[in-house]
């Protein structure tokens, strides 16, 4: 079976992020990291290809840098990864994104795409459905369990107030939430190894995509800011400080 | 007047909270079309009425996933009516509805909006970034224009009596990109609904593991209150991730928001910011969660939060 993972590089969310002045887009250091949200997916997909006898292989979009993100996800275990990275990218929006994405997944071939549900960075949440549409099989997402015999797949479906028992025959796209399963530590040899997996880099042009965003930020503004109430130290007496906020409020 | 429709999800046989507030938002817009998922009552198709719906497109899919099916016809009826803007909510199905019927238009979707207005022939909209610290503005000339609102961005508001015409949008065949929902489950929970309780108690790392969320538990029971989450703790594995309040996750707005253990990341204070009351409990005295609580407990949670429910308890 062959399986293809879509992971992204993100700017460090532990650090400040700030915008270009004139484009308004997301500064994109050199060293940007393997976006957390992404490792759920790539453990599910080396999962499902370990008990299917498949590969796995990672597609990812964007500034290339050092590829130390795309290093950190090859070494959780994936085969190989394909990187688009091409300056006419720059300020892509979502459809763009999925069209890039699911150009390379054809160049492919696959008979299973795992996503993540939303990137940590852009967070629209809706290029995964983009990508099923765009490659015309069905999107099974909000993942909170996954199942395959290799030739059908079920999912787990978080909805409102629960879940529901999701079922479709591959090829399909699967988007997973956090949880999903226990993504691995990489090992010292895994780490070791991804230096010497292939990594292919392609432009937009390779893939024969139109570049561009349908939507441009035309402003950026403070926000309204809320201020500070009271701060007070625990000297074991605080909680009465909140039993006197909640009668004040009226909630007990 | 410009033509809008709104996507209306049902739940428990009414149309959602969600969908009551895009549809309040797109009356003062223009003329509202409400895109019902389900058949509605009587009931419902004069609650969407009252809420500025002047016509009810009702799509049923029956044990079909919505997305596919649902956004294939709505791309069709697009290009013959051609909407100025289809407004969805940044949730489950309304993504996967939106984001497929974009692909097949070859669209864009404006996401996580905060607002949106009608500017000439293009479409506008605000979207908080930076933890809502700041306000991005951006402006799409797609027609429609696509748009994802999160949720509580929009009061409702009622407006006297309605009777919309009710029509029916007919779904393609299945095919190649059909699901099948095979079984619906409902989790048990305790008190109400995370995005619509009045009290929320939230957890972060600073319970300091699984076990430590039980307090969180207790305190929620104590007050009728829905617990919440950080993502730290979601992708942890302490909690599933329909608790995840933030960016990535839902947005409250309740009276009262008690952050226990929770630093304040802006992933997080995106999706609480807004409530009326906070309270935050953290044992680091420079958290930024600080910045915009009304009361901060500069303390450790593990034994504030014993104390607190203590004190409840022999009320």
């Amino acid at each position: 079976m062959k399986v293809l993972v879509c992971v992204k590089q993100i700017p460090d969310p532990a650090s400040p992020y700030s915008l270009e002045e004139d484009t308004h887009w997301l500064v994109r250091p050199d060293d940007q990291v393997f976006d957390d949200g992404d490792r759920y997916g790539v453990e599910m997909g080396l999962q499902i290809a370990q008990a299917n006898e498949g590969t796995v292989a990672l597609v990812s979009m964007g500034p290339s840098g050092n590829a130390q993100g795309i290093r950190q996800a090859l070494a959780m275990g994936a085969d190989k990864a394909v990187l688009v990275d091409d300056a006419s990218l720059r300020g892509s929006d979502s459809i763009t994104t999925a069209r890039v994405l699911a150009a390379a997944i054809q160049n492919e071939g696959f008979d299973l795409v795992i996503t993540g549900t939303e990137s940590t960075d852009g967070y629209s949440g809706v290029v995964p459905q983009m990508l099923a549409e765009l490659l015309g099989v069905p999107s099974l997402t909000y993942a909170t369990a996954v199942e395959t015999d290799g030739s059908s797949i079920t999912i787990h479906r978080q909805t409102a107030d629960g879940f529901d028992v999701v079922k479709t025959n591959l090829p399909a796209l699967i988007a997973v939430t956090a949880g999903v399963v226990e993504p691995r530590y990489p090992t010292f040899k895994g780490i070791m190894d991804a230096k010497k997996k292939p990594v292919e880099t392609l432009s937009a042009s390779d893939l024969g995509v139109e570049t561009g965003s349908h939507q441009t930020v035309t402003a950026v503004g403070d926000a309204p800011e809320r201020t500070a109430g009271r701060k007070v130290e625990d000297d074991g007496s605080a909680y009465l400080e909140i039993v006197s906020l909640l009668e004040e409020r009226k909630v007990i | 007047m410009s033509s809008i429709w709104v996507f209306v999800e049902e739940y428990n046989g009414a149309p959602t909270e969600l969908g009551l507030e895009l549809l309040s938002k797109a009356k003062t817009l223009g003329n509202a079309t409400a895109v019902y998922l389900g058949t509605p009552s009587a009931e419902s198709l004069a609650t969407l009425g009252s809420h500025g719906a002047e016509a009810v497109l009702q799509v049923d899919v029956g044990g079909r996933l919505p997305g596919a099916p649902v956004a294939a016809a709505l791309a069709d009826r697009a290009q013959v009516d051609s909407p100025s803007l289809v407004l969805f909510g940044q949730s489950y199905t309304d993504r996967d509805v939106a984001g497929r019927m974009a692909a097949r238009l070859g669209i864009g979707v404006l996401a996580n909006a905060s607002d949106v207005r009608l500017v000439r022939d293009a479409v506008e909209t605000d979207h908080e970034i930076f933890g809502g610290t700041q306000i991005a503005t951006s402006s799409t000339n797609d027609s429609p224009a696509i748009v994802l609102a999160r949720p509580k961005s929009f009061p409702i508001e009622p407006s006297g009596s309605g009777d919309p015409a009710l029509s029916t949008l007919e779904v393609p065949v299945e095919g190649a990109s059909d699901a099948t929902i095979t079984e619906s489950n409902a989790e048990e929970r305790e008190g109400p609904q995370l995005t619509e309780a009045t009290v929320v108690v939230a957890g972060g790392r600073g319970l300091g593991s699984e076990e430590g969320f039980d307090l969180v538990e207790a305190l929620a029971r104590h007050l009728g209150a829905a617990t919440g989450a950080t993502r730290a703790i979601v992708d942890a594995g302490w909690v599933p991730y329909a608790k995840q309040v933030g960016q990535t996750g839902k947005t409250v707005k309740p009276d009262l928001y008690i952050a226990a253990g929770i630093s304040g990341a802006m992933q997080h204070v995106v999706g609480m910011k807004d409530s009326a009351t906070i309270i935050a409990i953290n044992k680091d005295p420079d958290a930024p969660i600080f910045s915009i609580a009304d009361l901060g407990v500069v303390g450790d949670v593990k034994k504030v939060l014993p104390q607190l429910i203590e004190a409840l308890e022999s009320r």
